[in-house]
């Protein structure tokens, strides 16, 4: 069948519109408001222009160290089938859905001053090591980036058509020209496209620079801004920064245009590549390292917060309780609108194919400018902390938009290039093909989409710090307080119920999508 | 009557034009090589493509009617069954799309199904049905459409022969109750020799008038005999 003529007027396009409209004011629009703000606000000082260059370099460092270790563990993963592989490649796409405030505490209970680490070391004599500053900012990006570098490398290891290994060995290809023939080239390829996509995610940094950094050397922009908002009240100063922030996103987003951005598919992560011949003792020993250093990096602040945490489950206090009621009701909250923003967009998208370029936009957009604007925005009238739950929730709908456009769009472009005709010639339109055609084919990704997005509000520790009311914290702003109050173990305790309940959301959502979902 | 009145479809290169009619109740096979816009010329005419020219039903320009407007019902190479809808919610969709269906109407329906050989199979969804069987689903839709023209879009190509020679006689069956105009794209000149009276040879941008199937196989022109000969 040809391509067809009308069919894609057929479905709502201006709710789409206006959604797209109304995160393009949440984005752009604070920006707006925020610069009108930043009006006479002086220069950047010293201790500014050391934010950004503090947030630059500690992103490249990430995404340069990520993707470094990434390599030699992708390459293990790719040719080694061991009991648990499975396993491990499904653990590396979860640090996505983890909290941020969980694994920062995580880490630091493992390598924080009375962490696992500084314990072995006091037994062979050494004094404790830190994890504030500089390097506990980049060891928890890497602990959430390496993952991601490792997918993004082992998708290319395995995208390697296997006839070439073969054509390889045929060839007496050794290691080496295995390596300049066929890794080399793949390497070459996706490797600036995973450094540029953590980089990316690494400059927006927040809630990493407020529990482990801060102070002159180690403070990130989006810190920055949060510093002049809650300890100085300088909207000015805010609001410059905001431009600032802005300026990298957007530089960061420009260069991330240039360079190929690779995707991670579904699955395709489940087979090894073939070997043929002999692998040496040592490359065998080396893999084995390599899997082995992925697996406690990323398990043992995982397991050391869980066996710590579990005994406090019993005994946290009633505010934990509430505050963990409150984020799933922000977590509800964000995902219904995230969904209703992402289907109408999506929807939009079938006619307007530009319109997708929205979930760049937001990509570009600092959940800490968004929510700077819309304090201004709000203070004239009422009280800001008033607001901060919706608030929270908006701006979380938001920032989950470029992911749930990712997970629906090309499959509402296959549905409707499949069925679209059968539709047409139905009489099928509007609202009632929305229901009857695409819904029920679209409840997979749907529900995938719905679970990212309750996971992600669940765990922000954002832009409910801007507004935060102490009666009215959600559960990680809760924890981050609790942290601040150096009760470890009840932080702990509250961390494994929030992790819990972003696991839970994503699993419920996730799960409910491919109940009974026909073929 | 169907009348295609300096029809002309046009997409980048490709360039097809059909100037003819076809009288109520015809049975028409079209036939040509691959590419040459056999499904372009039923798209046309079931409203899903931008044309020149008219196309005319009882002497009505259909020129601005969206397809479901169209006096047209059309069964395609393949997606004719909603996977995630029983087979008689797929056949009511004929009736309604919005599946609100009296009693009288899921009466339909059902006789509908029975018509085709599917008494008792309205409950299952598409998966749960053969090749032959979601077949039959579509074309008791067809039942229920009541559409003067019906438009096949090579909708039988994935069965065997013995199937395929079923489901055509099914069709030709329910388009002779209806009283419908059939056109039917097929690869497979057996078929267009067993099903339909007329065929349009449709050959370098040309949809031909129709003419009698036996008499234009007896005396076949050069790019058809050419075809004919590389189809078997």
């Amino acid at each position: 069948m040809a391509v067809g003529l009308h069919p894609v007027k057929r479905l709502p396009f201006w709710p789409g519109i206006s959604a797209a409209a109304l995160v393009v004011a949440l984005t752009f629009g604070t920006v707006l408001v925020v610069a009108l703000r930043a009006d006479g606000a002086g220069a950047l000082t010293r201790y500014d222009w050391l934010a950004v260059r503090f947030t630059v370099v500690q992103a490249l460092v990430s995404a340069a160290l990520s993707c470094a270790l990434a390599v030699p563990v992708a390459r293990a993963l790719a040719r080694r089938d061991f009991i648990g592989r499975g396993a491990l490649i499904t653990l590396l796409g979860a640090p996505f859905i983890l909290p941020v405030i969980v694994a920062v505490l995580g880490l630091i209970a493992v390598f924080g001053k009375s962490g696992l680490l500084s314990q072995a070391l006091a037994f062979a004599g050494f004094g404790p090591v830190s994890i504030y500053g500089f390097h506990g900012v980049i060891l928890a990006h890497v602990f959430f980036n390496l993952p991601l570098a490792v997918r993004l490398i082992l998708h290319g290891w395995l995208a390697i058509p296997a006839e070439r290994f073969r054509l390889a060995a045929g060839l007496g290809f050794t290691p080496r020209d295995i390596f300049a023939h066929l890794e080399r080239p793949m390497l070459r390829e996706v490797l600036p496209g995973a450094f540029v996509v953590i980089f990316v995610i690494c400059t927006t940094s927040f809630a990493v620079a407020l529990a482990l950094g801060g102070g002159p050397k180690a403070t990130t922009v989006e810190l920055a801004i949060y510093q002049a908002f809650r300890f100085d009240f300088d909207l000015a100063k805010a609001a410059l920064l905001s431009g600032v922030q802005v300026a990298i996103c957007v530089i960061a987003a420009l260069v991330a245009l240039r360079v190929q951005v690779p995707q991670i598919g579904g699955g395709g992560l489940d087979r090894t590549v073939q070997r043929f011949g002999k692998t040496s003792t040592l490359t065998g020993a080396l893999d084995t390292f390599w899997i082995a250093f992925a697996a406690l990096f990323l398990l043992t602040p995982l397991a050391v917060l869980i066996a710590r945490g579990a005994p406090e489950l019993f005994s946290l206090p009633a505010s934990v309780w509430q505050a963990a009621g409150r984020s799933v009701m922000v977590a509800l909250a964000s995902t219904a609108v995230t969904m209703a923003i992402g289907l109408s967009v999506a929807l939009a998208c079938l006619r307007a194919g530009w319109i997708e370029a929205l979930g760049l936009v937001v990509i570009a957009a600092s959940p800490l400018v968004m929510g700077t604007g819309l304090f201004i925005v709000i203070f004239p009238f009422a009280k800001p902390s008033d607001f901060a739950l919706p608030v929270t929730a908006l701006v979380n709908a938001t920032l989950s938009l470029p992911f749930v456009l990712r997970a629906i769009l090309p499959e509402l472009r296959g549905i409707e290039a499949r069925f679209g005709p059968l539709a047409d010639q139905l009489g099928l339109t509007g609202w009632a093909r929305v229901r009857m055609v695409l819904l029920p084919r679209l409840k997979r990704p749907l529900g995938f989409a719905a679970g990212l997005s309750a996971a992600l509000s669940m765990g922000d520790l954002g832009v409910i710090t801007l507004f935060a009311d102490p009666k009215a914290a959600t559960l990680p702003l809760q924890l981050y307080q609790l942290m601040g109050a150096y009760r470890m173990d009840q932080a702990m305790g509250a961390a494994l119920v929030l992790l819990a309940l972003s696991l839970g959301l994503f699993y419920g959502f996730d799960r409910g999508g491919r109940a009974d979902a026909d073929a | 009557m169907l009348t295609l009145e300096d029809l002309v479809i046009a997409q980048g290169d490709f360039r097809l034009g059909a100037d003819f009619s076809v009288p109520r109740g015809a049975r028409v096979a079209v036939v040509g090589p691959s590419g040459a816009g056999k499904s372009t010329l039923l798209g046309a005419i079931a409203g899903y493509l931008r044309t020149s020219g008219r196309v005319l039903w009882q002497g009505e320009d259909l020129g601005a009617r969206a397809p479901a407007q169209r006096p047209v019902a059309m069964v395609f190479q393949d997606n004719n069954l909603f996977p995630h809808m029983t087979a008689a919610q797929n056949v009511g969709l004929g009736i309604t799309p919005s599946l609100r269906l009296k009693d009288e109407d899921a009466a339909r329906v059902t006789s509908a199904l029975a018509r085709v050989g599917l008494a008792g199979m309205g409950a299952r969804k598409p998966a749960a049905l053969s090749g032959g069987q979601q077949s039959r689903v579509a074309i008791a839709r067809l039942l229920v459409q009541v559409k003067p023209l019906i438009l096949l879009d090579e909708p039988f190509a994935a069965l065997g022969p013995a199937l395929r020679h079923e489901m055509l006689d099914l069709v030709g069956d329910v388009a002779a109750d209806l009283g419908a105009t059939v056109l039917m794209v097929t690869h497979t000149i057996g078929d267009a020799e067993r099903f339909a009276e007329q065929l349009v040879w449709v050959e370098n941008g040309v949809a031909q008038a129709p003419a009698a199937t036996r008499a234009l196989l007896a005396d076949p022109p050069q790019g058809l005999r050419d075809y004919i000969g590389a189809s078997t």
